[in-house]
């Protein structure tokens, strides 16, 4: 495999994943750009520069050892903590939370960062809990405690959304881990029993909310906008699309917050179901790259990081195109790689650089066999 | 508690778990990439029409392109109501988000006046949701691009191109073409809610010919498909489909003389009407004093309606059609007629000693005139002659012969109204009283009535245009028909009296102006050309003591009317004028009557004659209408106190 003209960091990169990766955001590109009325600015070369940007801080990050990670992980959270209060002190506001941090040359969203950290201190918990401990009390209640003061701290900007992506995170972590199956089983009962009881406390504006998530038809000027318009350009794209930048939903702005968690209706629309599915294929693609290496990681940390840090993408994706579709309620989620906007990028970015680490770690100790 | 041992997790079982557990959320994560594709290819696919059409109706948005209305022109083709080009601003209440603050942005941009921002909130207020409010209409294309380019933080406000309704004569043809505006609510309601009377820069007719013939002025709107963004901005037009603009609309006015007849009665209250005595046609229809139609084109202040409608003198009012009064002597041509009909010998004569004594009451005549036959009783307007021998001829008969000659009539001409009056007769004192006691002292006519009646008094009311007929089939001894609209219309037929009976009256009427009559002052100065006429005095109340109706407050002075025909020797040309209290015939009425009959002869003499009045009114017609709501808004705001009188000064 080797060749001697090569360097050894250059051909051990996983390259296929870097190619779904950049076909990703080249497809981000492109939307971009048709999203701008054919333009570059003001979206696309943003785009292109962060994109380039960010992976090549995934590459560095990847350059580390897999155990630096574990081992810092702590410091990591702490200082992830910090930027999440001084958010709340300093944080600038947008769309109604104060989740911004402005830091002069960057604007970030701790709450953001936040999500690769977790992930990294509850693998790093749970490859430090004695298998005999693993059904006990006792590996269940820490994690509380390590979630309870960022999910604090975000509730209070308020983002609802990301509280819900990091939950989920971690459930489905906890999973992994190997927690007793009755929990999750048990607990996701109780939940499907509650729903009733819950949606008749409901306020009746909060009812009519899920009303409309069930029915979005039936008021396509007002609440359900959003949906119906991101149905009708997927819908009027049919196949092949009405062809790139002949889009009217996008470029006629039926389609709102078309360049953020509506690119893949406007891309969709453009390049037709043909265009939506090699999307679709190529995150699908990501997704099982991440999972494999999580099955080929050496230890129980690295085993437990990958398959989180894989899951993180997956919320964004999974989320973010079922509410364009209508199979979700419409929370404000951009599409990873794709959607204009650093921070869900960044993360990103940082989950990949994670994972290829750990990737390298696996594949230098196959050589070594 | 516990049912079975807890299984051994080792470190080897644990990975086993972690790899089986692992398999379950990547399946799953395969899974929902395979349901998000199908769920795509649903709505992509099967749903793919559907919302292609709901995305062309997105897209694409029909527009109706107002028709350009007819213009109207004068019977010589000279445009009396036309289209300009305009930009124009509305506000479509809809789609009207933050009132108060594009309300206060328009203010800024377009500079509107205190008085229009009262009006459009006014009308905002009463609006129903769908239907555009002007905002402004002629704007100077800087301030339409400034609205323009401020769209996007202005929804709601429409700016646009289209063509507004221009009167270059203004308030002189103001109550014969009436004016147009936008449609009200019922007037939408009315044409089925047709879409077109709520497209922006839309104008119906509102009053006189613009109403009456508003289908034929209106012609067939166009459309256009365009593409248009979410904000509703234009991107481009897709397919247009002109429009068809309305029908010009000839009328038997002559616009010059129209105009000049307008000017003529200067500030006076009145109407001045001329007919073409051989066809019937309207050749000038004037009322005074009126209002500028323009202005009410893009809907009126409240200050302007205020001043118009609580003027004494009535602009509002269309003077030559609903304005009533009695004929007085006018009404003698028409009674002289009656008397020759009634086998009067034109020759009798009855002496005049300065009244005629009917049982114990007298009726006064203005003079003592001795010995009169009829032509020197209509000269010298005696009204003892026509007492006694409209006594001798009857009511039955006079009755008749005013009907024959157009009083009580209600003429087929394209008006919104007008007041016909009342020509009484026997039956109708009848009637009148049955229907309402209080009105009248008796039911049956009285050789009171009768005498009453003979001068023009009494019961009896006309309108000018009536009076012009009568003028106008005396003078030719045709039965004319007046009207208004130009077209082919049969010659009219002559009435059915002997020639020696027209020949009779219209001497007595010559000799009114040229010979020693009442109205010798009016004489006209055409070398060849003779007028006819007849001088009235109406009384507006009671004689009371001495005081005549000669001097007083204005509301209470009679008033002057004239008749008159020209040239004697082949009548063309019949006129009436009415000028409101204005206390005599001779006096008032007669020297308009004159002028406007020179203006048809001799044009530059008789604009060369306007022009010396009209600098002593101190102005045109526009000039002093002008100042004339100046002085209105300032008294109006003395009255108000200080505070507002610096604003409405600036208007």
């Amino acid at each position: 495999m080797r060749t001697s003209y090569v360097p050894a960091a250059v051909s051990m990169l996983p390259w296929r994943m870097l190619f779904v990766v950049i076909a990703l955001g080249f497809a981000g590109v492109l939307g971009l750009y048709s999203a701008a009325g054919g333009s570059l600015m003001p979206w696309a070369v943003t785009h292109a520069i962060r994109f380039t940007v960010f992976l090549g801080l995934a590459l560095v990050l990847a350059r580390f050892r897999a155990q630096t990670f574990h081992d810092y992980a702590f410091f990591a959270y702490a200082g992830g903590i910090a930027l999440l209060i001084l958010t709340l002190m300093l944080g600038v506001i947008g769309g109604g939370a104060r989740s911004w941090l402005e830091l002069g040359f960057i604007r970030i969203q701790p709450s953001e960062l936040m999500k690769p950290i977790i992930v990294l201190v509850l693998a790093r918990f749970y490859a430090h809990v004695p298998p005999a401990e693993i059904r006990r009390f006792s590996a269940i209640w820490p994690v509380a405690v390590f979630l309870g003061p960022p999910i604090f701290l975000i509730l209070l900007q308020p983002d609802l959304g990301t509280t819900m992506l990091i939950v989920l995170n971690t459930i489905a972590l906890m999973f992994l881990a190997g927690l007793p199956l009755r929990l999750f089983i048990g607990s996701g009962l109780a939940v499907a029993a509650a729903l009733p009881v819950v949606y008749s406390f409901l306020l009746p504006h909060q009812k009519e909310r899920v009303m409309i998530f069930l029915n979005p038809e039936q008021d396509p000027l007002g609440a359900g906008y959003h949906l119906h318009q991101s149905k009708i350009a997927i819908g009027s794209g049919g196949i092949f699309g009405k062809g790139f930048l002949n889009g009217t939903q996008s470029h006629l702005s039926y389609l709102p917050e078309q360049h953020t968690d509506f690119i893949f209706s406007a891309i969709a629309e453009e390049w037709g179901l043909v265009g939506g599915c090699v999307l679709i294929f190529l995150f699908f693609l990501l997704l099982r790259w991440g999972m494999g290496v999580a099955l080929e990681a050496k230890n129980r940390f690295e085993r437990l990081a990958a398959a989180g840090l894989t899951l993180t993408i997956f919320f964004y994706i999974a989320v973010n195109l079922m509410m364009v579709m209508g199979l979700a309620p419409v929370v404000g989620i951009p599409l990873p790689l794709v959607s204009y906007g650093g921070s869900a990028m960044l993360t990103v970015m940082i989950c990949l650089g994670l994972l290829m680490s750990i990737d390298r770690h696996n594949r230098r100790d196959r050589q070594k066999l | 508690m516990r049912r079975r041992p807890r299984p051994i997790v080792t470190e080897n079982s644990q990975v086993f778990t972690f790899t089986r557990r692992a398999m379950v959320l990547g399946g799953a994560q395969g899974v929902l990439s395979a349901v998000l594709a199908a769920r795509m290819g649903w709505i992509a696919i099967a749903e793919n029409e559907r919302y292609q059409l709901l995305s062309e109706s997105n897209r694409v948005q029909m527009r109706l392109i107002p028709p350009r209305r007819g213009w109207i022109v004068d019977r010589a083709g000279q445009p009396i109501a036309v289209n300009r080009s305009d930009f124009r601003v509305d506000i479509i209440p809809d789609r009207l988000k933050d009132e108060d603050r594009i309300i206060a942005e328009l203010t800024a941009l377009l500079e509107l006046p205190p008085d229009e921002v009262d009006r459009i909130k006014g009308e905002l207020k009463r609006a129903a949701g769908y239907q555009p409010v002007p905002v402004a209409e002629n704007l100077p294309f800087e301030k339409y691009a400034a609205v323009t380019v401020r769209l996007p933080e202005l929804p709601g406000v429409a700016p646009l191109r289209s063509f507004s309704r221009f009167y270059p004569d203004g308030a002189a043809v103001a109550h014969l073409i009436g004016y147009v505006g936008t449609p009200n609510k019922e007037e939408y309601e009315k044409e089925g809610k047709s879409p077109l009377l709520i497209t922006p820069g839309f104008k119906i007719g509102k009053e006189g010919i613009e109403k009456t013939a508003e289908q034929r002025l209106r012609g067939r709107p166009g459309a256009q498909r365009v593409e248009v963004t979410a904000s509703g901005k234009l991107v481009r037009e897709l397919t247009t489909l002109q429009d068809v603009s309305g029908k010009p609309l000839p009328l038997t006015v002559d616009a010059g003389l129209q105009t000049f007849a307008a000017r003529r009665l200067g500030d006076e209250s009145g109407s001045v009407v001329v007919l073409d005595c051989l066809t019937g046609d309207i050749l000038a229809l004037a009322s005074m004093p009126a209002y500028d139609p323009n202005s009410f084109t893009d809907g009126i202040s409240q200050n302007e309606w205020k001043m118009l409608s609580q003027d004494e003198r009535k602009p509002l009012l269309n003077k030559a059609l609903n304005g009533l009064y009695p004929p007085g002597s006018t009404f003698k041509p028409m009674v002289a007629m009656a008397l020759l009909q009634a086998g009067i010998d034109p020759k009798a004569r009855v002496n005049c000693p300065g009244g005629f004594q009917l049982g114990n009451r007298f009726f006064r005549c203005l003079g003592r005139h001795g010995g009169m036959n009829m032509h020197t009783a209509i000269a010298k307007s005696c009204n003892t002659y026509f007492y006694a021998m409209g006594r001798r001829a009857g009511i039955d008969i006079i009755s008749a012969m005013g009907k024959r000659l157009g009083f009580g009539e209600k003429f087929d001409i394209p008006v919104v109204s007008q007041n016909y009056g009342t020509m009484p007769s026997a039956p109708w004192k009848k009637m009148r009283f049955e229907k309402n006691p209080k009105l009248i002292e008796r039911p049956d006519w009285t050789e009171s009535d009768t005498l009453n009646t003979s001068i023009g008094q009494g019961f009896v009311i006309v309108n000018p245009l009536q009076l012009a007929v009568m003028s106008g089939r005396i003078a030719s001894g045709l039965d004319i028909q007046p009207n208004l609209i130009r077209r082919n219309r049969p010659p009219p037929a002559p009435l059915p009296y002997p020639k020696e009976h027209f020949d009779a009256v219209r001497g007595g009427m010559w000799e009114v102006v040229n010979g020693a009559g009442t109205a010798g002052a009016s004489k006209l100065e055409l070398p060849g050309i003779q007028m006819g006429g007849k001088t009235g005095t109406a009384q507006v109340r009671r004689i009371t003591g001495s005081q005549r109706g000669q001097s007083g407050a204005w509301k209470y002075r009679d008033h002057g009317l004239f008749v008159c025909f020209a040239p004697t020797d082949n009548p063309r040309y019949a006129c009436s004028v009415v000028i409101e209290h204005g206390m005599g015939g001779a006096r008032a009425a007669a020297p308009v009557a004159k002028d406007v009959l020179t203006y048809l002869f001799d044009k530059p003499k008789a604009l060369e004659a306007l022009a010396r009045f009209e600098q002593q009114w101190g102005g045109t017609l526009a000039e002093r209408m002008e100042a004339r709501a100046k002085r209105w808004l300032a008294a109006k705001a003395a009255e108000q106190g200080t505070g507002s009188a610096p604003t409405a000064a600036d208007r």
